[in-house]
């Protein structure tokens, strides 16, 4: 029976292609939009997790900056001291600690010369932040490990010599390996050179930033309120902020730009409905005369509907498969391009975003069809078959 | 109301107009279509109704064909008052009761021959086979014998050949009541005259006809003839 309207449906169509063609378009694109950036929020969320639950969380620490202490109490921190360093080894415990100095300074390698940033870190706690790719790890008092992208700056390679603004001059010992966007150091972008050899340069009061490794990730809540409690009761001294937290402002700065592309698809998706509406408007109009035929030999009202919303699901269930195939497409190459890696696009929750985005396409297209099919369903059959 | 049973099927009278009157509202006035109409057609009958045009017949032809309702007096079709029936259950007694046959044969374009045949069976039956006609052997009774045409769309028959179909269509659903409007109007004469044949044939076996018509001809096939002028019944041969 309704194997019947249904085929009246497709026939239809059919009857009209290039117009079902238009306004199954309209879906894709909507559908396509909304399923690629659900993939892309996918990935970006499930990478970053993997990520902090293989290497654990790093906790940042840092010297609380700015206001300060604006009655003249002359604390105004922005080191980190060695007996505060001292205290945040007791409060880690077995989690590691790694004070470090961040810098920046002018080096010159052979010709070139240029920026750039540079850790200074003992050298006991170099291997517990990077990777050496090429070349071996500080030992001693001297030598400079590179990161990637100072490498390719200057053309650097194991033995290179590096001069800094002062004169004074080191080996690159060893080159890093790459690490990509990280949420604690830079150290592609970035030298590292050992700690007493840069403190007997430097008249450094204390250092800049500490990191602590966190092993098991629930205690990274614990850890921070245990920070806060011993330094920053009376007057705010240290910050601390995790990976975690650095994330959930990631997400939130995604969430947004995912909001807009998503209102970017609805909006195509809105387009999309009313050109459906169109297309079936005029098709209850050019049908006038049918329907009146098919009232006239005993079909039902709602026969009539279902035959129109029939219609309208279809173009909608074509689109949003289509829009669903093409999807793959989108948030692979999307993915690509801003997480450089594929692999999350076949993750359940992938496609649980391609389905939301197709579920929003044949509402779509069900929405724009109701009023057409009530239309049709209500025409009178003496007007209808007096319509030519 | 799934199918309408007839209230009366062993009552002679099939269709009773009782001062019926059908007036069609326009914005430049109300027209006067039907105006206080009597009439009873008893089942097996033949009629031919006869005037000029805009005189009201296919006016009266919609009404009993249950496409539309008076706007006043009773209209009693096969024992039911249509003022109590609702939009389905008018729809349930033109599917069970009545079969149209129109001038400009008006067959489904979308669907083939055969399939426009099988319409009014599948939204009786849901399943074809389960209603006593086959299409086939109604269509061949339609004197449509030639099997190759079942595929086709109507478009790509003759005037003759869809006129057939329609008839087909209009009987497979075994109705009591055949109501045809200027059935050979679009046919020539000879392909008229084969129509009538068949119409005349349907009502030996049974069928109550009611058929309107221009010429006087087509009429003579008819056993009464019924002519309206302004909505109103001048002459009534029964
Ligand atoms: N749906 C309608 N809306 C408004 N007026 C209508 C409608 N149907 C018929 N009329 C009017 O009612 C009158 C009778 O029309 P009807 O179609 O019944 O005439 P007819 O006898 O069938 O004429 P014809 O021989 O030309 O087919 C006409 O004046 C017509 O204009
Ligand atoms: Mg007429």
């Amino acid at each position: 029976m309704s194997r019947t309207f249904f085929e009246f449906a497709r026939r239809n169509l059919q009857r009209n292609l290039f117009r079902s063609l238009l306004a199954v378009v309209g879906i894709v694109i909507g559908v396509l939009a909304i399923s690629s950036m659900g993939i892309l929020g996918n990935s970006l969320t499930l990478s970053v997790t993997e990520e902090l639950s293989t290497v654990g969380d790093s906790l940042s620490v840092i010297p609380h900056s700015g206001q300060g202490s604006q009655f003249g109490a002359g604390l105004v921190q922005d080191r980190i001291s060695e007996r505060q360093v001292q205290d945040l080894r007791r409060i880690a415990g077995s989690n590691p600690v790694i004070p470090f100095y961040s810098t920046a300074d002018r080096i010159q390698v052979g010709t070139k010369s240029g920026v750039v940033s540079i850790y200074a870190m003992d050298t006991d706690d170099i291997p517990k932040l990077v990777e050496v790719d090429r070349g071996i790890l500080i030992r001693g008092n001297s030598g400079v490990l590179a990161g990637p992208r100072v490498v390719s700056q200057f053309d650097l390679k194991v033995g290179s010599q590096i001069r800094f603004e002062n004169g004074d001059t080191q080996r690159v010992v060893g080159i890093l390996k790459e690490r990509g966007l990280g949420f604690d150091i830079q150290p592609d972008y970035a030298l590292i050179v050992p700690s007493r050899w840069y403190e007997d340069r430097n008249d450094e009061k204390g250092y800049d930033q500490v990191i602590i490794k966190v092993r098991n990730l629930d205690d990274v809540d614990v850890l921070e309120k245990a920070i806060d409690n011993r330094f920053n009761r009376r007057e705010d001294v240290l910050d601390t902020f995790s990976s975690k937290e650095i994330l959930s402002s990631i997400q939130q700065v995604f969430g947004q730009i995912s909001t807009f592309t998503t209102a970017i698809g609805g909006i195509s998706l809105i387009v999309a409905g009313i050109s459906i509406l169109n297309v079936m408007m005029m098709s209850v109009t050019e049908r006038t005369k049918e329907i009146g035929i098919l009232r006239s030999i005993g079909t039902l009202r709602s026969e009539i509907r279902q035959m129109f919303i029939y219609e309208a699901l279809m173009l909608g269930a074509i689109g949003s498969v289509l829009g669903g195939l093409l999807s793959f497409g989108g948030g692979y190459l999307i993915s690509l391009l801003m997480l450089q890696t594929t692999k999350y696009l076949f993750h359940p929750s992938s496609l649980s975003s391609i389905a939301l985005g197709m579920g929003f396409g044949i509402a779509t297209a069900l929405l724009s069809g109701l009023y057409p099919a009530w239309k049709a369903s209500n025409l009178s059959p003496i007007e209808a078959l007096r319509y030519e | 109301m799934e199918t309408v049973k007839a209230a009366g099927e062993d009552d002679p009278v099939l269709i009773r107009f009782d001062e019926v009157s059908k007036v069609y509202s326009l914005p430049a006035g109300d027209v006067v279509a039907l105006d206080r109409i009597s009439l009873t057609v008893e089942r097996g009958e033949f009629i031919a109704i006869m005037g000029p045009s805009g005189s009201g017949k296919t006016t009266l032809l919609n009404l009993i064909g249950c496409l539309d309702v008076p706007t006043s007096g009773r209209l009693v079709i096969n024992g039911h008052d249509v003022a109590d029936l609702s939009d389905d259950d008018l729809t349930y007694l033109r599917r069970d009761t009545i079969g149209f046959i129109f001038q400009h044969f008006n067959l489904i374009p979308l669907l083939s021959v055969l399939e426009n045949v099988e319409y009014p069976l599948i939204l009786k039956c849901r399943d074809r086979n389960a209603c006593g006609m086959k299409p086939y052997e109604v269509l061949r009774a339609a004197g449509l014998d030639d099997e190759r045409l079942y595929t086709h769309k109507p478009t790509e028959l003759s005037g003759g050949q869809q006129q057939r179909v329609a008839i087909a269509r209009a009987i497979v659903n075994d109705p009591s009541l055949l109501l045809c409007d200027e059935p050979t109007g679009n046919l020539d004469q000879k392909t008229g005259g084969a129509i009538m044949d068949l119409l005349a044939e349907m009502n030996r076996m049974g069928k109550t006809i009611i058929m309107v018509t221009h010429d006087t001809g087509v009429a003579a096939f008819a056993h009464r003839q019924v002519r309206i002028v302004d909505g109103r019944i001048m002459e009534d041969t029964g």
